[in-house]
């Protein structure tokens, strides 16, 4: 187990790079500490799948270092850093039984068979493999073959991080859950860092403490899951995270007032700095409503998503969703719209840019 | 009443028509042959199975069987491990695998007699590259037509060089299949060089490798034309394959009923070995 540091880290798959985006990861600086779960999280082609093979050693960055508790790993082979990873698709040996499976990465480091047994019996018992430890693993159903993927890599005692790479990509729906929440209660047995690549913020909300939002090459921003929910950094975290996003509308800005169309909007606190730029204002669904009196608008469109309801509404060509309860109002109905000011924040190209209100005492 | 429409008949008339055509009927000869003494203006007498005990007797059959079974043996244990070596040491990608894979195909696309006559002028020992080479240079006694040794090595380096490039090309589709996360992660878990090829690669091209192997026994048990050419079944009798046995006594001695005998004897093996190892091959694949 281990801290890990990673360092002024980028990396290209181009010989030369110049251009910035010739960079699939652009200047990272991040310290995962030991024992943490964590998820990255992040579109397709982020560079979230990059940057997990560059810890686990399966690719040597262009620039930067990785460290493992201060001690610099960064041309050491995969093998040699003590890590685990589980892929997207399971890979196992199909010749091999599911206990020789287990056994592979203990007997390959040359430990007795005594210890193999003990450890992989623990492991076995641990991910509900016990009974079908003398079949051969190629017949097994994908959920356990991606069991038996990640038995190989906690089986080692010494495992300094262990990575998910979509590992429930291939796993039938209903048993999603019940691997995803497995994976919570290993690692709160196992105490081992954890980091699971994702594009999914339900998989990446749930497992991780910790997430890391990936765009573009970037760490966007860190922090819990109420953290992202909350106060998303930029607008994209805004849209990436919260089903549907977050509403991000043009805005411009007269003597520290914001104005949407020709409409003053309450913004949750000071502004920092002075903004230039592209300006938007950023609300979630949840926290826009119908009112008497407010911003006007038409609606456009209305979907029954279950416990509420997704009200489309399009005001000043700009469209804005508000979650409701109950029934909605009839499609193409005037309807005036507020915003809760304490969750009204200020974007500048794409970053926020508004002071959180002062707790009121 | 149940009506019994048998028009169905009409669509299947033309394909048996044609398998009737091009295998029922030939072969039916063949049987007719086997058990019947054939006269000109065709004039039949019953054998029976008079021509299968003889040739069942016959030490020439045998000795013939002996040497096709040892060629197709020594083929088959030199050309799939080698196949497989060189499929291992091709590259995966980059601007070197199409010139690969069509330096590899280049062999097979040569016509089978074409193949023999190279050979044949290649090692000739006055004149031919290799032969006198062998001959002059290295000052190795090599001719083929006197040595049976020499003979066997030739024909066997002859089917070696045309046909090792279908295991390859086999082998190598196998192995272009393996996605990279088994690399990866045999990384991770520690494995060396042997155990990837034995659990991860060598897994994941045996059915292709199935295929490959049934192939080559089938066309190296009925190979003829290479070896004609080459060495025209000699010297002596010492490169005459079952093939090469067969057409002597059909066309050479004009001895139809043995010559049918043996074809469906010969036919039989070919199936009887083919299944038998085919079976074996897939019965994990079964359970």
């Amino acid at each position: 187990m281990a801290k890990i540091t990673l360092s002024n880290l980028r990396h290209s798959y181009y010989p030369n790079p110049s251009e910035p985006s010739d960079y699939a990861l652009k200047e990272i600086d991040l310290d995962w500490n030991d024992g943490g779960a964590y998820a990255l999280l992040g579109p397709s082609g982020c560079g979230k799948s990059t940057l997990l093979n560059i810890i686990s050693g399966l690719l040597v960055p262009s620039e930067g270092r990785i460290l493992f508790d201060d001690k610099d790993v960064t041309d050491l082979p995969p093998d040699r850093r003590n890590i685990a990873q589980v892929f997207q698709f399971p890979v196992i040996y199909d010749t091999m039984t599911v206990y020789d499976n287990l056994a592979f990465p203990l007997r390959n480091r040359g430990r007795d068979e005594v210890t193999v047994k003990t450890r992989v019996t623990a492991i076995a018992e641990m991910l509900e493999l016990t009974d079908m430890l003398s079949q051969k693993a190629a017949g097994l159903s994908p959920d356990n073959k991606q069991k038996i993927s990640m038995g190989r890599g906690l089986v080692r005692e010494d495992v300094n991080v262990v990575m998910f790479d979509e590992p429930l990509t291939v796993i039938d729906p209903h048993l999603k859950w019940k691997l995803r929440s497995k994976l919570k209660e290993l690692h709160q047995r196992i105490k081992a860092t954890m980091i699971y690549v994702t594009h999914d913020q339900t998989e990446a909300l749930t497992f991780a403490d910790q997430v890391v939002v990936m765009q573009d090459g970037e760490v966007v921003q860190i922090g819990t899951p109420v953290e992202l929910f909350e106060r998303p950094a930029h607008t994209f975290v805004g849209h990436f995270i919260g089903s549907p996003g977050m509403n991000v509308l043009p805005c411009s800005l007269i003597d520290g007032q914001a104005y949407f169309t020709d409409h003053p909007v309450a913004l949750e606190g000071a502004i920092s700095g002075s903004p230039k730029g592209r300006t938007e204002i950023g609300i979630r669904p949840e926290f826009v409503t119908l009112a008497k009196s407010g911003l006007s608008a038409t609606v456009s469109k209305v979907s029954d998503v279950g416990r509420h309801t997704v009200v489309e509404c399009d005001a000043g060509g700009s469209k804005i969703r508000a979650i409701i309860s109950g029934a909605g109002p009839e499609k193409g109905a005037p309807v005036f719209l507020n915003f809760q000011q304490n969750q009204t924040r200020l974007y500048v190209d794409g970053w926020i840019a508004t002071h959180a209100q002062e707790a009121q005492s | 009443m149940k009506t019994v429409n048998q028009k169905g008949w009409f669509f299947v008339l033309p394909v048996l028509l044609l398998v009737a055509f091009n295998a029922l009927i030939p072969m039916m000869t063949v049987v007719n042959y086997s058990v019947q003494e054939t006269f000109g203006n065709n004039l039949f007498l019953w054998e029976g199975l008079t021509w299968f005990q003889q040739l069942l007797t016959e030490e020439r059959f045998y000795k013939a069987l002996g040497r096709q079974f040892m060629f197709t043996g020594l083929i088959l244990v030199i050309e799939v491990p080698l196949g497989i070596a060189i499929a291992l040491s091709m590259p995966r990608q980059g601007i070197w695998v199409p010139v690969c894979l069509i330096l590899m195909a280049l062999p097979m696309l040569i016509p089978w007699n074409v193949v023999g006559a190279m050979w044949n002028i290649f090692t000739l020992p006055d004149i031919g590259l290799l032969g006198y080479f062998l001959n002059n240079v290295l000052g190795i006694n090599y001719d083929m037509t006197q040595d049976p040794i020499a003979a066997w090595v030739t024909i066997i380096t002859m089917d070696v060089w045309h046909w090792t490039s279908l295991v390859v090309l086999l082998a190598y589709a196998g192995l272009v299949s393996i996605p990279d996360a088994y690399y990866q992660a045999a990384k991770i878990d520690g494995a060396s060089n042997w155990s990837v090829f034995r659990f991860i690669q060598l897994p994941k091209m045996k059915p292709v490798l199935t295929i490959a192997i049934l192939l080559r026994f089938m066309d190296s048990f009925n190979i003829y034309t290479e070896p004609f050419v080459l060495t025209g079944g000699g010297p002596g009798n010492s490169t005459t394959l079952l093939s090469i046995d067969l057409v002597k006594r059909a066309l050479g001695q004009f001895d139809l009923g043995p010559a049918a005998a043996m074809s469906l004897i010969y036919f039989a093996i070919t199936l009887l070995v083919s299944w038998l190892f085919y079976t074996l091959m897939t019965k994990d694949d079964l359970n």
